[in-house]
């Protein structure tokens, strides 16, 4: 049982040649370019389909007929989940990178569901109705659960089951705090049973508003912590070798794995598994170097997000299945490969 | 090279007679990773067989063929001329014993209890504990020294303490045939000493019949009656290790140029690797110690 | 080994007995007992215990009769069931897991039952009946879906909880959709099943869980020393005589046919089937799977756990769910606090 070559990871020391520099960022700009393609689409596809010429219409020179107002409607939307998928996708990243666990995912961890719990304790407890004011709320339960699980999967002694293992022993308990409340409060049933699957649906011109500067500030920190946790990957010892600051990277990353997964769960509701699934992608053809996994994740994520927003809408039409549950049920499948792929004394 | 001299019988004593265990042409392989093809290997009755080679020739995995944890792809390992699977699982565990690699003590179980439930085989639904049970746990404890211990819990013993609680187990599961793979991992080199003296105690005073997988060749030269050296799912050699162990076999089985001596203690060769100097061809692999359980196993 | 006790007869017979943890379990059996007699006394009309005793031997008045025993102990039943099931259910799964978290609960079967009866109640409106059979469908289905996935050249407990959470997450995303399909009135029943209640069961529910517990429990049983080798690792267990992977499949069949049922007839009863064997180990403090203390564990927890939500909140206002899951849930934090410690987890 223990035999089985894993495609190890290759440890990669030496500074990339300038020709595969030239080829990453190409692949960069490939990315880019894909994203743009899924923005469009995502515009474009719907329950009332839109040409090419209404989505530019729409976009740049109104023309005063009803597939403006679709258009406005379908960016905000798509906007956000640029900006939500961005998100997950870092804040992903930078768990499997901080945890040394390649299974790690907001989702997964129960930091969504912590998010979730304490934005909904908000709304029926304390009344709180406005999307800024219950950000700070899911920040909340944010940082608590994952300091939580962090703490209970073993700190540094952890493994892949023992935080999955946590992470979804929280989630579960959550999950009952919330079932109750939606038993006990009918006007809450109506209201969440959309928001706890996760969509994108929900967001406006405002929604952005308010969580933009959240989510910039994580952006900007997460892709600031590539260096470090790039020192972290080869264990504790020689990090410190290296003279990297351990205590203050391990801060950092909780503190802007919290910002982005709290004001992404404050905005579209817990969505699980786009952090899984886009860092595993990106490592294949970028290596382990955190320099560029972080872009491209970030590239990528939103790409993964409005893809599935968008095939949500096509298979349920007119209706749509909600983005959170396509990256479910995508993701789900992902990660029991993933499970399946390594020895079980990796787990 | 198949000389045998164990307890006093002639190689031609051996040849009338069938040994208990052996593989006969095997295939071993873990999905589509072939460890060794067309494998025969006799363990002599009454012998301590010890089995050597480099990281991931194939010896682990020959012991869990012979021990029935792994189903050979082709051919056919025989214990008492049966098929070693077709036999019903209980009748082979009062046969054959196997003390693993791998083995994970319960939360909170204490060291009596753990020897007891190498009781197993020998139980049933209505006979559960027998006055025999008692006996023989009890002298599987003080034959390996664990006896002062049984009430303890096994979390708290040192590695050595561990690995004889653990070799009391498979003593308490009475079997005439006793497989170890790599009983010393772990351990101090008093420890490993300690065990392996305990094996030879086994071999010799109880007549049990013992295989070993042992990393270091020098303790499998000192202990083995018969020695078998694989390489790359091989067998190179076997036979008494005074017959069979010279610089070249040790050179053409892990690639390390040494001297042979005779130990002064025992007589038994010793391996003295050549200083780095002399050893200047490549792919000197050593007899480094394998960290972890990475190694086909 | 100190409370350990062989009993033997001259013929050769012997028989090993945990004294320990035989007097747990008939203590955890009498309060079990005493808490459904409170129970059946509990409602809106309430009837003396003594009342409740003198009816069950059929020398009760009629009113109280029809009270008892056709409204009230066939409730009791279920939960007395449907709590041994989780409780023995839990205890096999956390045993072939090696690992306390490693329950229904956890590995998504409880989801996968839910998403069975969702099904019946958001698309088709079904009548009781239905949701219990797609609730049962749904468990089996998923059960027989984490053991296929997790296979691979035998089902190693790490791998069994990992697959089982992302199964569990894929159900979880299935049951989110149907609810979001669902009228606010389906909506309504499906999370009320969702938690978990013993409200309105009756004689029809106790015959199928009972004869089902009739040929699982003894069938556990008998495999429970197989089940105790086990714990040492499938080579030491496999050496040892045990068929390792036909006895996991088999208990493992029973295990899930034990939870998909219970969860049938109450629904997802949270964390009873976590906390039972943890809570049963502690009492009896022995190693090994303590799968009758387990059952009778889960009996008893359930029970009390519908008393104190009926005293608690009035009758029928909240479901037993609510109350194992917040106990539960507590129970779970300490579990995983201490069990982290101990280094287990």
């Amino acid at each position: 049982m223990l035999v089985e070559s894993p495609p190890e990871q290759r440890a990669e020391t030496a500074p990339a040649p300038p020709n595969r520099r030239a080829v990453r960022v190409l692949g960069l700009l490939v990315s880019v370019l894909i994203l743009v393609l899924v923005a469009v689409a995502s515009i474009a596809v719907g329950a009332k389909e839109l040409s090419l010429e209404q989505v530019w219409h729409g976009l740049f020179e109104e023309s005063g007929t009803y597939g403006d107002v679709v258009v406005a409607d379908r960016l905000s939307r798509t906007v956000l989940g640029v900006l939500v998928g961005a998100a997950l996708g870092l804040a992903g990243t930078v768990l499997q990178a901080l945890t040394r666990n390649p299974l790690a995912d907001p989702g997964l961890l129960g930091i969504n569901a912590g998010a979730s719990a304490a934005v909904v304790s908000a709304i029926t407890f304390f009344g709180v109705t406005s999307l800024s004011g219950y950000v700070w709320f899911a920040f909340c339960g944010a940082a608590a659960v994952g300091a939580l699980v962090w703490f209970l999967g073993g700190s540094r002694g952890a493994t892949p089951v023992r935080l999955a293992l946590a992470g979804t022993a929280i989630s579960a308990a959550l999950y009952g705090y919330l079932q109750a409340i939606m038993i006990l409060d009918d006007a809450a049933l109506g209201r969440m049973r959309f928001w706890t699957v996760g969509s994108l649906a929900t967001g406006d011109d405002s929604t952005i508003e308010q969580v933009l500067p959240f989510l910039l500030a994580g952006f900007v920190l997460a892709l600031a912590l590539a260096r470090p946790l790039n020192a972290m990957a080869m264990g504790d010892d020689t990090a410190r070798a290296l003279g990297a600051n351990l205590n203050r990277t391990r801060a950092l990353s909780m503190l802007a794995a919290t910002v982005l997964c709290g004001a992404a769960t404050a905005a579209c509701g817990p969505i699980m598994f786009v952090g899984l699934m886009v860092p595993h992608v990106v490592r294949s053809f970028t290596g382990p170097d955190l320099r560029w996994i972080l872009p491209y994740a970030a590239i990528l994520s939103p790409v993964l997000l409005l893809g599935a927003d968008v095939l949500g809408r096509i298979v349920a039409r007119p209706a749509e299945l909600q983005v959170g549950i396509v990256t479910a049920l995508l993701g789900g499948p992902v990660f029991i490969y993933l499970v399946r792929r390594r020895r079980t004394a990796q787990l | 090279m198949s000389t045998d001299t164990t307890a006093g019988r002639g190689p031609d004593h051996r040849r009338s007679t069938v040994n208990r265990l052996s593989a006969e042409n095997v295939t071993l392989a873990y999905d589509q990773r072939v460890i060794a093809e067309q494998l025969s290997v006799e363990i002599p009755d009454n012998s301590f067989t010890v089995i050597v080679g480099p990281n991931a020739c194939g010896k682990s995995t020959l012991l869990r063929a012979l021990s029935r944890m792994l189903r050979p792809s082709e051919g056919r390992v025989l214990l008492d001329g049966q098929v070693i699977q077709s036999m019903p699982a209980k009748k082979v565990a009062r046969t054959l014993g196997l003390l693993p690699q791998s083995s994970i003590a319960p939360d909170g179980i204490t060291v009596g209890d753990l020897v007891g439930r190498g009781r197993y085989p020998h139980q049933g639904l209505l006979r559960q504990w027998s006055a025999e049970d008692e006996r023989v746990v009890q002298e599987s404890m003080a034959h390996t020294g664990v006896a002062e211990l049984a009430e303890r819990y096994v979390d708290e013993l040192s590695g050595g303490q561990r690995q004889r609680v653990w070799i009391a187990m498979a003593l308490a599961q009475q079997t005439p045939l006793l497989l170890l793979d790599e009983p010393t991992t772990y351990l101090d080199i008093q420890h490993q000493i300690d065990v392996l003296d305990l094996c030879a105690d086994l071999h010799e005073e109880q007549g049990r019949t013992l295989v070993a997988v042992l990393h270091d060749l020098n303790h499998a030269a000192r202990y083995a009656t018969h020695l078998i050296a694989l390489r790359a799912g091989k067998v190179i050699a076997q036979g008494a290790p005074n017959d069979i162990v010279t610089a070249d076999l040790v050179e053409e089985v892990f690639g390390l140029r040494c001297q042979v001596i005779d130990d002064p203690e025992t007589g038994t060769p010793l391996i003295v690797p050549a200083a780095r100097r002399a050893r200047a061809a490549a792919g000197d692999r050593g007899t480094a110690r394998k960290v972890g359980a990475a190694e086909a196993s | 080994m100190k409370t350990n006790r062989a009993v033997r007869t001259p013929g050769g017979l012997s028989v090993r007995l945990d004294v320990r943890a035989l007097t747990v379990v008939v203590l955890l059996l009498v309060t079990a007992l005493t808490a459904s007699v409170v129970l059946i006394g509990t409602g809106d009309f309430p009837i003396p215990a003594a009342d409740v005793l003198r009816t069950l031997v059929g020398e009760g008045d009629a009113g109280q009769e029809f009270i008892v025993t056709e409204l009230r102990l066939p409730r009791v039943l279920v939960g007395l069931l449907v709590g041994a099931s989780l409780g023995l259910g839990g205890a096999l799964f956390q045993s072939i897991s090696r690992n306390p978290l490693g329950s229904p609960d956890v590995l998504g079967l409880g989801q996968g039952a839910t998403a069975g009866a969702l099904t019946m109640i958001v698309l088709f409106s079904g009548t009781a009946n239905q949701v219990t059979l797609g609730a049962l469908v749904g468990g089996l289905v998923t059960g027989f879906a984490i053991y296929a996935l997790a296979w691979k050249r035998g089902v190693h407990g790490y791998r069994l909880v990992l697959v089982g959470i992302g199964v569990s997450a894929i159900v979880t995303a299935v049951n989110g959709y149907l609810l979001t399909k669902s009228d606010i009135v389906d909506a309504a029943r499906a999370v009320v099943w969702m938690t978990g209640s013993l409200d309105g069961r009756d004689w029809d529910q106790v015959w199928p869980l009972l004869a089902l517990c009739a040929v699982l429990v003894p069938l556990v049983l008998a495999n429970s020393r197989e089940l105790r080798m086990m714990e040492m690792g499938d080579d030491v267990s496999y050496a040892l005589g045990v068929r390792v992977e036909r006895v996991r499949l088999l208990l493992m069949l029973s295990a899930v046919l034990l939870t998909a049922s219970a969860t049938a007839a109450a629904g997802p009863v949270g964390f009873v089937a976590l906390t039972a064997p943890q809570l049963a180990r502690r009492l009896t403090r022995s190693p090994g799977p303590n799968l009758t203390p387990a059952m009778v564990m889960g009996a008893t927890l359930l029970v009390t756990a519908d008393w104190v939500s009926q005293r608690a909140f009035g009758a029928d206002q909240l479901p037993v769910g609510v109350v194992t899951g917040v106990l539960g849930g507590g129970y779970l934090l300490w579990l995983l606090v201490t069990e982290r410690r101990a280094g287990r987890i």
